[in-house]
């Protein structure tokens, strides 16, 4: 018999999951509209012309690595330790923060080359696409910076460390789904 | 930019359609009852109980019937946009009629918007919050809160596209708004962000409406309650939910491409820079078909519920029901490109959906088999709720043969985008979803409230709404036949007329229908006393929501039944009737009952300014309604005690009063 506590943990837990299977259907989507759109670039710029593999691929480091640093605050969480959560945490925070700053360079120096969103169908589906992950992860530091609040507030609740392991689950889906995009987008994009 | 543009965004004067009559009648009457109502609540005194008890409830009974509340209302204004166009129609021949064109292009657009997502959405998804707890012997949903907040940002959805009546305009585009007509180069106007926006919004609340019932059924049973054990209700709403969560998300992402393309000059869907309009048609449908039976599935539910307990006999066929539910629900996903036969895809892939659309009729009919079978050698009791079913089988069938028809592709070609498909999707969804609807809102009535629906008023509206259907509804097969299509204003051809004015009379008789559901409730609510059910068990049920008290308790159950057989209430009944002895007294168990919280309607208020602001292009009110709807969630997320604590001794109090009024009810 499972106590009260477990149960709602499982639910929880579960519950979310379902929630992130959905907002990989939602990206499914949008990556199906790049497949299509891919080589609708109307005369504009390519993949090719366009992307920047080391950029991305340190993009991707920092991304990957804020993984690794938000397992540990979960495990520091669990040991209910508060000093190796909060270094962790901000570890994530400033990694997140990195990758969303390099983004947003990418985007301002394509927008700059006349390679905006409104160039092109496969502009448009592109920023669509890795625009939709870069909300996720701009979401997701604001949720982080929430959870580092709330356990300064409360403490390692059990309803906290509910929503922590939310919250990472929430932050290594936005992992694997930026692992699909770096392949379909960049990696087959600057050799197509 | 002048103050007035970054203070009111597009907004100004002439967004009140003063020229036009009908909007400004009808706007008007809504503004009426809207006034009238809030101040009967207010000088009553009534706010505080309605905010207490119904406004912040986060029991899943009470936001259940607050669904179908909001669904009765727009049930009432989607009926008057169709009664509008069948009145248009019958008189159009060769003259403008009373609609202009741009009205009536909007009242369609609202119509199917509104009957599909504003009333078949909230009904089917407030009866599953009702029924589904109590079926499966649960005190509550998963997330009680997360579940008021769906049904407030559903209200929100709502109320935005009633806004669009009296402030600018509604989508001319259809229900389903095809680019490149819904671009901002064919739409100028804040029509097509009306319907985008609320669809976003309710969307959000329904996809968390489905995350919240798949984890319900699969993690919250009662002991004992098996998969193979759960009422066939609970089936259909897990496969609702299931396709709920596979497909919602598809319909977000549309839509989201098409407000990129409206809002920031993106080229998803536009003619020019290489937009693809038919990948619009491709991923909308890719929800649209699964859409069409996250409605119907769960009224198949109800009917098996119905149909087995008025012909007293369990279910025939429990598990290839369940088969064909979880088929369906696979099935939903691979039929999709029917809807545009037209497209040109070529022989083969219209050969593959054509053939895969004719599929889903097997499980369906394995259905309508297992129903037939049930009532076969049981002893039917003829009360409302068998009616709505009896008549569902009867005309579903029609509306099934019709969509095999129409899965032909060689019948599509003739046959597409002309009233036969107009009559036959009323078929299906009036005849399948909506006697459904008011099948289960009859028969789940007396548990809500604890009295009954009046009889022979509820019988006088299921005989309006069947003949007045048939009537309505076969004069428009005709005319796809005589090759008119769909969507017209005005027409040439006098052959349609007597057609169209049969329709017209039709659409008469569902209304007197209608009146007769809003006299059987108003009746029913003035006669309580004396429609009052003691028992808990009106029909002898044979679920367990029929073993708990009427209304039921907060908390559901003072103990979690130990569920050991299909049919739980029916075995314990039969069981204790066999022995002679009342089961013995249950152990009571403290146990914590949720608190109520304003977090769902404080959210959905942010989120009408957050929609309302960027129909209009005001940012300012824009981003203090996305922060106002963050913030409240922190507060939320701030609160230190969530639930209440019920003690054993106080809940044993608590039922054996139940208990007591129950069975001197039941003892002759």
């Amino acid at each position: 018999m499972i106590s009260t506590g477990q149960a709602k943990r499982i639910a929880v837990g579960y519950g979310f999951w379902i929630f992130l299977l959905s907002d990989i259907v939602m990206f499914a989507c949008f990556f199906a509209s790049y497949a299509v759109l891919v080589h609708a670039t109307a005369g504009g710029p390519s993949g090719p012309q366009l992307f920047d593999l080391d950029r991305v691929g340190f993009e991707t480091a920092c991304l990957l690595l804020s993984s690794f640093s938000c397992g540990l605050a979960f495990v520091a969480s669990s040991k209910r330790r508060a000093a190796p959560f909060y270094l962790t945490m901000a570890v994530t925070l400033a990694l997140g923060a990195i990758f969303l700053a390099l983004e947003c360079g990418e985007f301002l120096s394509m927008t700059e080359r006349n390679a905006g969103p409104t160039r092109s169908a496969f502009l448009s589906a592109f920023f669509a696409l890795v625009g939709c992950h870069g909300l996720h992860v701009t979401i997701g530091l604001l949720w982080l910076m929430t959870m580092m609040a709330q356990v300064r507030a409360k403490g390692f609740r059990d309803d906290i460390l509910r929503r922590l392991l939310c919250f990472n689950l929430f932050w290594h889906a936005l992992d694997i789904i930026w692992v699909a995009l770096f392949t379909v987008v960049y990696l087959i994009g600057v050799t197509a | 930019m002048p103050p007035a543009d970054w203070l009111f965004g597009k907004l100004s004067w002439s967004a009140i359609p003063i020229d036009s009559p009908w909007p400004m009648l009808a706007s008007g009457v809504v503004a009426v009852v809207i006034v009238g109502v809030l101040a009967w609540v207010l000088l009553k005194g009534h706010f505080p109980y309605l905010w207490r008890e119904w406004i912040t409830s986060v029991d899943h009974k009470r936001v259940g019937v607050m669904y179908v509340v909001l669904a009765l209302v727009m049930l009432l204004r989607g009926f008057s946009d169709a009664a509008m166009m069948r009145a248009q129609q019958a008189m159009a021949l060769n003259a403008p009629g009373y609609l202009p064109p741009e009205h009536y292009d909007q009242i369609f657009s609202s119509h199917g918007t509104i009957m599909i997502f504003f009333v078949a959405m909230p009904f089917v998804i407030g009866l599953m919050n009702f029924v589904v707890p109590l079926q499966i012997g649960a005190r509550d949903v998963a997330f009680p809160t997360l579940n008021s907040v769906s049904f407030w940002l559903t209200a929100t959805g709502a109320l935005l596209v009633n806004i669009s009546l009296f402030l600018g305009e509604f989508a001319r585009t259809g229900w389903i708004p095809y680019p490149p007509l819904s671009e901002l180069a064919y739409s100028p106007g804040v029509g097509v962000d009306y319907y985008l926006w609320a669809l976003q919004i309710s969307g959000v609340g329904t996809l968390l409406t489905g995350v919240n019932f798949v984890t319900t059924l699969l993690k919250s049973r009662a002991p004992g309650m098996d998969l193979m054990r759960m009422p066939m209700f609970c089936w259909t709403a897990l496969a609702s939910s299931l396709l709920i969560v596979a497909a919602f998300p598809v319909l977000t992402a549309t839509l989201a491409m098409l407000l990129l393309d409206r809002y920031l000059g993106f080229h998803f869907f536009t003619n020019e820079a290489g937009g693809n309009v038919m990948m619009f048609m491709n991923l909308i449908w890719a929800w649209g078909h699964p859409e069409v039976y996250i409605l119907i599935l769960p009224a198949f539910g109800i009917y098996s519920e119905v149909i087995a307990t008025f012909s007293s006999k369990s279910l025939f066929g429990y598990r290839s029901m369940v088969a064909a539910t979880l088929g369906i629900c696979v099935l939903a996903f691979s039929v999709w490109l029917h809807h545009f036969f037209t497209m040109g895809a070529g022989a083969d892939v219209n050969a593959v959906f054509g053939i895969l659309s004719t599929v889903i009729a097997v499980p369906t009919g394995v259905k309508l088999f297992n129903w037939l079978f049930t009532i076969y050698g049981g002893r039917l009791r003829y009360g409302v709720p068998i009616l709505w079913a009896l008549g569902f089988m009867l005309t579903f069938v029609v509306g099934g043969m019709t969509g095999v028809l129409l899965a032909l592709p060689p019948v599509d070609f003739l046959l597409h985008n002309s009233l036969f498909l107009v009559a036959h999707f009323h078929n299906v969804i009036i005849g399948g979803v909506v006697f459904g609807l008011f099948s289960g809102y009859t028969y789940w009535f007396p548990k809500a409230f604890g009295f009954r629906l009046h009889e022979g008023l509820g019988k006088a509206a299921f005989w309006f709404w069947t003949i007045g259907f048939y009537l309505a509804f076969m004069p428009l097969y005709v005319l796809g036949f005589l090759g008119m299509t769909r969507r017209m204003q005005q027409y040439g051809v006098p052959a349609w007329q007597p057609w169209l004015i049969a329709a017209a009379a039709g659409a008469g008789l569902i209304a007197i229908g209608t009146v007769f559901l809003v006299a059987q409730l108003y009746y029913s609510i003035r006669h309580r006393d004396a429609l009052r059910d003691p028992t808990g068990d009106p029909w002898d049920g044979r679920t367990l929501e029929w073993s708990t008290a009427s209304p039921p308790p907060s908390y559901n159950f003072a103990v979690l039944p130990e569920v050991t057989a299909l049919d739980a209430w029916w075995v314990q009944k039969q069981t204790a009737l066999r022995s002679r002895t009342a089961p013995p007294l249950p152990r009571y168990a403290a146990l914590e009952v949720p608190r109520n919280s304003a977090t769902g309607v404080i959210c959905a208020f942010f989120a009408t300014l957050l929609g309302f602001a960027l129909i209009w292009h005001i940012w300012w009110l824009a981003a203090l309604g996305a922060v106002g709807a963050f913030a409240t969630f922190v507060v939320f997320a701030w609160r230190d005690q969530v639930e209440d604590h019920l003690s054993a001794e106080d809940l044993a109090h608590r039922d054996g009063l139940d208990r007591a009024a129950r069975a001197s009810a039941s003892s002759p």
